[in-house]
């Protein structure tokens, strides 16, 4: 097996990514040094994780996400995530993970809008 | 009936195919997307745990089937140095691994039924069920 990269895609001042594999540890933390990489070499401010097709979140993956989102904002961006299926939110909770201070939205869209206020709508 | 699947856990790769396992025999048990989700990742949590503990061991999942109810049982198994303190490890926020600690108490939440052995030096058997309902 090798590991698996996911594309990072840069939209005005933000990077938009959607995850749509089936995450493993190598790929999670791949993906981690990635965007991190990316925030640096675009400057930007904003970040969308969307994570409508992830069907499964255990507590490897949970805290991989969580340090990314604070490693993104040691470097000056927000990081947003959407798309929590239910079942992934009730599986999180009952396993008893709590990402605190994580901000999430519904969706992809309502996720961008959440970003561009809190960016105080700078493009 | 019992049709028992199993894969062997040794590198982080084996805790991918365990699940995904898990998710095939489920969906095929008629379990809901959310039991789905709840089983997927109480494996994934158990095949982590025989990665991170024991070096190996294993993962078996079967359909079973018992007055009149069916469901679904995962057990792993490994020869790992055992558990010395169970009641321990089954406290919230109890890690050695310096991880999120969600470990075995959210394992068990997770599933109906949860039932654990260990002996120091021999290895650590956790059987998990869910129940269709």
């Amino acid at each position: 097996m090798q590991i698996q990269r996911i594309p990072i895609l840069k939209l005005y001042n933000c990077l938009l990514v959607s995850i749509q594999l089936e995450l493993d540890d190598q790929t999670a933390l791949q993906f981690q040094e990635d965007l991190l990489n990316k925030i640096h070499t675009t400057g930007a401010r904003g970040v969308v994780i969307d994570l409508t097709s992830v069907e499964v979140i255990d507590s490897f993956i949970a805290k991989i996400l969580g340090d990314v989102i604070n490693m993104s904002k040691l470097m000056g961006a927000r990081v947003v995530l959407t798309g929590i299926q239910p079942a992934v939110a009730i599986t999180l909770i009952e396993l008893g993970i709590e990402l605190r201070e994580v901000h999430t939205a519904l969706d992809l869209e309502k996720g961008l809008e959440k970003l561009q206020q809190e960016l105080g709508g700078s493009r | 009936m019992t049709n028992e699947s199993y894969v062997k856990i040794v590198t982080e790769w084996d805790i991918v195919a365990a699940r995904q396992l898990g998710r095939n025999l489920a969906k095929e048990l008629g379990f809901g997307s959310v039991d789905q989700a709840r089983i997927t990742t109480a494996i994934s949590e158990l095949a982590r745990n025989i990665y991170l503990y024991a070096e190996e061991g294993h993962i078996y999942i079967e359909r079973i089937d018992h007055v009149g109810k069916s469901g679904m049982k995962v057990v792993a198994k490994d020869p790992g140095p055992g558990i010395s303190d169970i009641r321990k490890v089954m406290e919230d926020g109890f890690s050695t691994s310096g991880g999120l600690g969600a470990g075995l108490p959210g394992v068990k939440r997770l599933m109906d039924d949860f039932d654990i052995v260990s002996n120091m030096g021999e290895g650590t058997e956790i059987t998990v069920v869910k129940w269709l309902r």
